[in-house]
């Protein structure tokens, strides 16, 4: 196998392309962003974030993800320092948090279209979506990942190669949750005011 | 629980990190929450202020659960950089939009429309 | 019930999408017979296994270079066909309204810009990146060799999704970016946008993740003691251009997915109803637009940078001003982009501030084309293939640029908005600046790859020309520009006297075929001829690291990695006339086992893009999955290199010593 050094700077490398990769994801989601900014009061005389938003609703979400982004801070370092029991248990209260994030969510789309107020009603709407949506495929994602590495790490007793991914998930839920902010803040606060 | 395998300094101050960084964007959360639900200020600056209120726990987070600025100066200096493009991408654009109804007499496309088929027969 | 299953089964595709007019009909006939002539010719050499063995699982830069170059001559003639067609329509004006069909025409102005912007210029580029980044920086790979397969395969997929309407179904009419409302459902409701959005979108991952890979590489790969200021600026060109492809690609992904999002899921971001705003997209695809157009630039200054200083035996003049203006250049080209849009109706604050950075913009460059005189100055010139390639770049680049300074003024641009002064202005800064760059590194780099110069004479048939044929067909247009004429006219009025100009423009393009024809011969005479131009590693005298290893490579691209101390570290060596004595001290080297999971990946997004243009929903599901668990199971392997021993790397350089 290849000496520490190797090994370091390989990962280094990884470590690199993977934040470029959150760099790049970052421009996706501004040019959302501005779309959103652009048409949200294009709501074709239908109605506006005022009307469809449920502020503590939002509230919930944005505490439940928030909480998510500080126990995958603790699961990593639980790995870093060896304790695999905690990091496992960290992990999975993780999961159960995204998940429930995800659901929430999910609640909150199937309600506004049941109500006739999906995608192809307006052009905010489909701002809100697509913005919102993408940001929920996201955490799905990692969600999946999630999952894998919960089952590798067991399975495979805490490899380095595991723990090194480990890390790069954790950098993934972090970012989800600094977009998050955005969202909320400007979606649901600012985009929710009469 | 195993013995730790690399217990430095260094370690306790991530701990602290993220319990710190957490509380922190609770509170911010709570406050912007607070502010807009209760409509303290007329809409315009309680945008700003929500604006403010965002981009400071975008730091809070960025420094307490990402770590930029600690170690890799690359990854500081590609944020620093993706912050830059987000911001003329999104000011830009809505600066340049906004801007594109001067000649068309203020409206929006909607609007537009409305128009051209009221007066115009369009 | 028989119905029900075959809609489902095959979507909105229909036996009358295999229907096509005479001229799509015969190119699309010619193109699957070359593939069935590709197969039959593999299975009766039996050369299936050595294929997929040697190329197509492969994950060395080099050989994926080499395809991607490939891919990309292939496609700049399949696009000079389109520009031909294109002429030869305008030249006649339409004469007995036989030749194109207003539909067609618009198909192949379509398919025309598309295809050369996506799938030359960018191919070229990609392919010289793989061919040339890791060996000038003394590295022996990319820095995630799997990913480079993987966007390779993305590109490929993209190229065969832009090039399937010539046999099934249509092409896009509108443009080569499609603005809505006119590609919306509601003015073209076919495939032809579809596959447009999908070909884009596809190719586009593929160049954001290539973009990702040679930025780490560069940054984190380089030869001990190669610290940024000493890098070939080639390199920098590369650093520069992909920092650009980072950063304004996710716009295109974002944009081309909302209009896809409007036309699969009914939405209204840019639709002329229910609060859509069409100028949002031209606003968006410009803020891509716009870079990607120095993203395309940018390496063919720094391919030009490394042959003026070879060809001219001097160092670059002024290293650091062309870094800096290198620098300078990518950041303001995120400044810019509504230059592309003067007319759309903002007002004079919002015009006038992106007017003064388009001219402002124009300062570096300006600043690199006089480095690059003055690097010639005094030195010992040598005009070879290369140089020639150099010399039209400054005529056509200038000219071009200077019409770029004119229409930067935003009441001047109101003129030429959209008129053939436009499309002058922008061929003459890709084809002179982009595709002659392309020529000189081809011809520059291509007997380190093969082992064998490129027959001079005919490399100089070629380059003149293709330089009078560009002028011939370009200057024409300038002028029609000025006098009225806008772009995409299948027919004008004869009275308008355009004829004549529109006559000589044709007689150009078909001049600049006549150098292609050099061209195609120079490379199928050299490859006969290969064994009486064989030359060693350093056949130019260079001044990079590339020039001290073998020609070609070996795959590890060097044995030992080299120490660097110095700017143009292989010239320095070689002046000092270091000739080690002492055997080097090999070590064991890690390379990446082949794989193919890559074009496994590249198939299943290929499957995707057919499925999601003809909404066959079915295959849509299973090719997502596919592409999720390919990458899955790639992303869990953990046992993806093997190793050369450093013996077996001793017995790899005695043999090429003997050889």
């Amino acid at each position: 196998m290849r000496s520490v050094v190797e090994e370091t700077a390989i990962q280094e490398k990884k470590t690199l392309g993977f934040w470029i990769y959150l760099m790049t994801d970052l421009i996706l989601f501004a040019s959302l962003f501005a779309t959103f900014a652009v048409l949200r009061g294009q709501t074709a005389g239908g109605p506006g974030g005022h009307d469809l938003f449920d502020m503590p609703f939002v509230l919930l979400e944005t505490m439940i993800l928030l909480t998510s982004s500080f126990t995958v801070g603790l699961a990593i370092l639980g790995s870093n320092r060896g304790y695999k029991k905690q990091t496992i248990l960290w992990l999975i209260v993780t999961f159960v948090l995204g998940a429930a994030f995800l659901a929430l969510e999910l609640s909150e789309f199937s309600y506004l279209a049941a109500e006739g107020n999906s995608w192809q009603r307006s052009a905010f709407l489909s701002a809100f979506f697509t913005l919102v949506g993408t940001h929920g495929l996201h955490i799905a994602i990692g969600l999946l990942w999630l999952i894998i590495m919960v089952i590798r790490l067991v399975k495979f007793k805490f490899r380095q190669t595991d723990l090194n991914r480990l890390a790069l998930f954790g950098l993934f839920w972090h970012f989800l949750d600094v977009v998050w902010i955005f969202i909320f803040s400007i979606v649901y606060l600012i985009g929710g005011m009469a | 629980m195993k013995k730790p395998l690399l217990e430095t300094r260094h370690d306790e101050v991530r701990y602290t990190s993220y319990v710190v960084g957490f509380i922190l964007s609770v509170i911010a959360t709570l406050i912007a929450y607070f502010f807009v639900v209760n409509h303290l200020w007329p809409k315009e600056m309680l945008m700003y202020v929500v604006l403010g209120i965002a981009v400071l726990q975008l730091i809070i987070q960025a420094v307490f659960f990402l770590h930029i600025g600690r170690g890799s100066r690359l990854k500081l200096v590609t944020f620093v950089f993706a912050i830059i493009i987000v911001l003329i991408i999104v000011v830009g654009s809505i600066w340049i939009m906004h801007n594109l109804d001067y000649n068309m007499m203020q409206m929006s496309p909607d609007q537009m429309n409305m128009y051209m088929h009221q007066h115009e027969g369009i | 019930m028989f119905q029900n299953i075959l809609d489902f089964v095959f979507g909105r595709l229909k036996p009358s999408d295999f229907v096509h007019d005479p001229i799509m009909a015969g190119a699309g006939f010619a193109m699957v017979g070359a593939l069935v002539l590709a197969v039959i010719g593999l299975t009766y050499f039996k050369k299936w296994g050595w294929l997929w063995r040697n190329w197509i699982t492969t994950l060395d830069p080099k050989k994926i270079g080499i395809m991607y170059i490939l891919v990309s001559v292939v496609m700049l003639l399949r696009g000079l066909a389109d520009a031909l067609l294109l002429r030869a329509q305008q030249a006649s004006n339409d004469a007995a309204g036989t030749l194109l069909s207003s539909d067609h025409f618009q198909q192949i102005f379509s398919a025309h810009g598309s295809i050369m912007i996506f799938f030359v210029a960018m191919g070229i580029i990609f392919g010289i990146f793989n061919l040339i980044i890791p060996s000038q920086i003394g590295a022996r790979d990319v820095a995630f060799p799997f990913l480079n397969s993987v966007s390779f395969w993305l590109f490929a997929s993209g190229m065969i999704l832009i090039n399937a309407p010539l046999v099934v179904g249509e092409f896009s009419t509108a443009g080569w970016l499609a603005y809505p409302p006119l590609s919306e459902l509601q003015y073209s409701p076919g495939v032809g946008v579809d596959y447009w959005i999908w070909s884009l979108q596809i190719a586009g991952i593929g160049s954001l993740l290539s973009g990702i890979n040679f930025f780490v590489t560069i940054i984190k790969m380089r030869a001990p003691g190669m610290t940024l200021m000493k890098m070939p600026i080639f390199v920098w060109s590369a650093l520069t251009s992909t920092g650009l492809i980072m950063f304004a690609f996710p716009i295109l992904t974002a944009t081309l997915g909302m209009l896809a999002l409007d036309r699969l899921l009914g939405m209204h971001f840019f639709t002329a109803d229910g609060g859509g705003n069409p100028m949002m997209y031209v606003n968006l695809i410009w803020a891509w637009g716009h870079p990607e157009v120095y993203i395309l630039v940018l390496p063919a200054f720094g391919i030009f940078s490394e042959v003026v200083s070879t060809f001219s035996g001097k160092k670059l003049f002024g290293y650091t001003s062309m870094v800096v203006a290198l620098l300078a250049i990518a950041i303001l080209s995120f400044t810019v982009w509504l230059h592309h849009f003067f007319t759309m109706g903002a007002g004079a604050d919002v015009n006038t501030f992106f007017g003064i950075m388009t001219m402002i913009i124009a300062i570096p460059t300006g600043v690199k084309v006089f480095n690059w005189i003055f690097t010639m100055y005094r030195g010992r010139v040598r005009f070879t293939t290369p140089m020639l390639w150099f010399m039209g770049f400054i005529v056509t680049f200038t000219l071009g640029g200077l019409a770029g300074v004119l229409m930067s003024v935003p009441p001047a641009d109101f003129q030429f908005h959209n008129s053939l002064f436009l499309v002058a202005h922008f061929h003459t800064m890709i084809v002179g600046g982009v595709l002659f760059g392309a020529f000189a590194g081809f011809a520059y780099w291509f007997p380190k790859f093969t082992g064998f110069t490129l027959n001079e004479r005919l490399g100089r048939y070629a380059f003149w020309n293709w330089i009078i044929g560009f002028l011939l067909a370009f200057i024409p247009l300038y002028i029609l520009g000025f006098m009225g004429a806008t772009r995409r006219l299948d027919h004008y009025d004869p009275s308008m006297g355009w004829q004549g100009l529109f006559i000589v423009a044709g007689i150009g393009v078909a001049i600049i075929c006549v150098g292609v024809f050099f061209q195609l011969l120079q490379l199928g005479y050299s490859i006969w001829k290969r064994n009486d131009n064989r030359v060693g590693s350093d056949p130019w005298n260079g001044r990079s690291l590339e020039w001290s290893i073998a020609s070609p490579p070996p795959e590890y691209n060097f044995a030992v990695i080299p120490t660097v101390t110095t700017r143009d570290e292989f010239w320095e060596l070689k002046k000092k006339k270091r000739a080690s004595l002492l055997k080097p001290a090999y070590e064991d080297i890690w390379l990446p086992k082949n794989s193919g999971l890559g074009p496994i990946i590249g198939a299943f997004a290929l499957a995707f893009g057919i499925a999601v243009i003809w909404h066959m929903w079915w295959l849509v599901v299973i090719s997502l999955i596919g592409v999720i668990v390919t990458m899955i199971i790639r992303l869990t392997s953990d046992n993806t290199e093997y190793k050369l021993t450093a013996a077996e790397v001793a017995k790899h350089e005695l043999k090429r010593g003997i050889v």
